[in-house]
């Protein structure tokens, strides 16, 4: 088995779906951070049967939790200090996410008004529906992005 | 400083307060001809709307204030391609209050982010309508004396009628009130609202036969199908007859059944109908405008 060594300070996301490690790479931006990242594909899990990993060498400050919960809040999060697991974060679906997705209702304002933030607000916590803050149309493409 | 941008933005208590104070401007127009000297409100109409535009100005003037504004896209900065934001921001140095309605939804939302002044959504794409549904509440009080308590049946299009999500948005808040949404296949009321009710256990069926539970109905609610939310003309031509109520279907309804409507009607309701004292919608206008009064006394604070 691939060994990946430990890291002083940052994190590690631990339970990602198989194969999604660079999915998550994008959408938390690390693309733009000056800092080590090691993607883990298909590690093997008791759990999962297979898993991917993300370690990387960062403030925990600098990590989105709300994206990441609203990507997939199963995903589990070790904050590493001086090599050591320090804490776990728990991951719950947020209230509002801003500018992560769009809305795609043509009658929408978000469609003509420039500049204009797409804010969606949780409008039901046990099928973990968003609705646009405008015009309330259902996000419906979170499962396509992320499966 | 208050804003109306959907029905539940009020307590029903509060409703409450603004149909009292509708009921005694109905009674005592004298009273109130001068409540509104000096003000102004701007009537920003990004698409047509002369009934709702015209009930606004009729309100504000009733109340001895004046009024400015523009009727279409058109003959506004829009068309040089200013934003709602930006709009907004200019309005609120013009006017005390605004009444806006836009064809894009979630616009009136924005203006109200960035306004000085309260905005009051007159209707926003097929989305909400909450004056219109003030009105509706209203007349359903001051003609079945209370809000709840019976059968309502929606009807027409529920899929791009904003009068009809937000007339059941501001329903659900009341008790024992069940409703029967009557549509064709194509224009049931969205999911989310279906959603709504489950979730708050409102008993709701969704069928196609008008003539079916016409007996069962303490109020009827007609809506127009609208050429103005359709993208196909095809599909527009292929509804908008779907629905007819004429005298045989009112022979069937209940003797105090009251029949509403937002206006304006095109041919869902034969003239024939106007003539049954159970046919409100011409009332309903009037109960428009009187809301419509007390809703900027409120919000101007001068009530």
């Amino acid at each position: 088995m691939l060994n990946v060594g430990k890291i002083e300070e940052g994190f590690v996301l631990d339970h990602i779906k198989a194969g999604k490690s660079l999915s998550l790479y994008d959408h938390l931006g690390l693309d733009k951070l000056d800092c080590t990242v090691a993607i883990i594909k298909n590690a093997r899990s008791n759990k999962m049967g297979k898993k991917d990993i993300l370690k990387v060498e960062c403030d925990i400050n600098m990590l989105d939790l709300d994206v990441l919960a609203y990507i997939d809040h199963n995903i589990t999060v070790n904050v590493i200090k001086d090599g050591e697991i320090v804490d776990k974060k728990d991951l719950v679906l947020p209230q509002q996410i801003k500018n992560v997705i769009h809305c795609h209702n043509p009658r929408c304002i978000t469609s003509i008004e420039q500049e204009l933030p797409h804010i969606f607000y949780l409008a039901d916590p046990a099928k973990e529906v968003y609705r646009c803050k405008y015009c309330e149309e259902k996000y419906t493409e979170r499962s396509k992005n992320y499966k | 400083m208050r804003h109306l941008m959907s029905p539940l933005d009020f307590t029903p208590q509060e409703l409450d307060r603004l149909f009292d104070l509708a009921n005694d401007i109905e009674h005592n127009k004298k009273k109130y001809a001068h409540a509104c000297d000096g003000k102004i409100l701007a009537t920003c109409f990004y698409e047509p709307s002369t009934r709702t535009r015209l009930s606004f100005e009729s309100a504000m003037t009733r109340l001895g204030g004046s009024v400015i504004g523009f009727s279409d896209a058109g003959s506004s900065s829009a068309s040089k391609g200013e934003s709602v934001s930006d709009t907004i921001r200019v309005i609120s140095c013009y006017a005390d209050i605004c009444a806006m309605r836009h064809p894009k939804e979630g616009a009136p939302m924005v203006a109200m982010e960035r306004s000085l002044i309260p905005v009051i959504n007159a209707g926003d794409g097929g989305h909400q309508h909450p004056t219109q549904t003030l009105t509706d509440l209203l007349t359903i009080r001051s003609l079945k004396g209370s809000l709840g308590g019976f059968t309502i049946g929606l009807c027409g299009d529920l899929k791009f009628g904003r009068t009809v999500h937000s007339l059941i948005h501001a329903l659900v808040r009341y008790e024992d009130i069940r409703f029967l949404f009557i549509s064709p296949e194509e224009l049931k009321v969205p999911d989310y609202i279906t959603e709504m009710l489950k979730n708050k256990d409102i008993p709701y069926e969704e069928v196609t036969s008008l003539e079916d539970v016409m007996p069962r109905l303490d109020l009827l609610y007609m809506t127009r199908v609208q050429k103005e939310r359709f993208f196909n003309e095809e599909d527009y031509i292929r509804l908008k007859d779907f629905y007819i109520l004429d005298t045989a279907k009112m022979e069937l309804a209940k003797p105090d059944m009251l029949v509403l409507h937002p206006l304006p009607r095109v041919n869902e309701i034969s003239v024939e109908v106007d003539s049954d004292p159970r046919a409100a919608y011409f009332k309903q206008a009037q109960y428009g405008v009187y809301v419509r009064m007390a809703l900027i006394l409120t919000l101007l604070e001068l009530a």
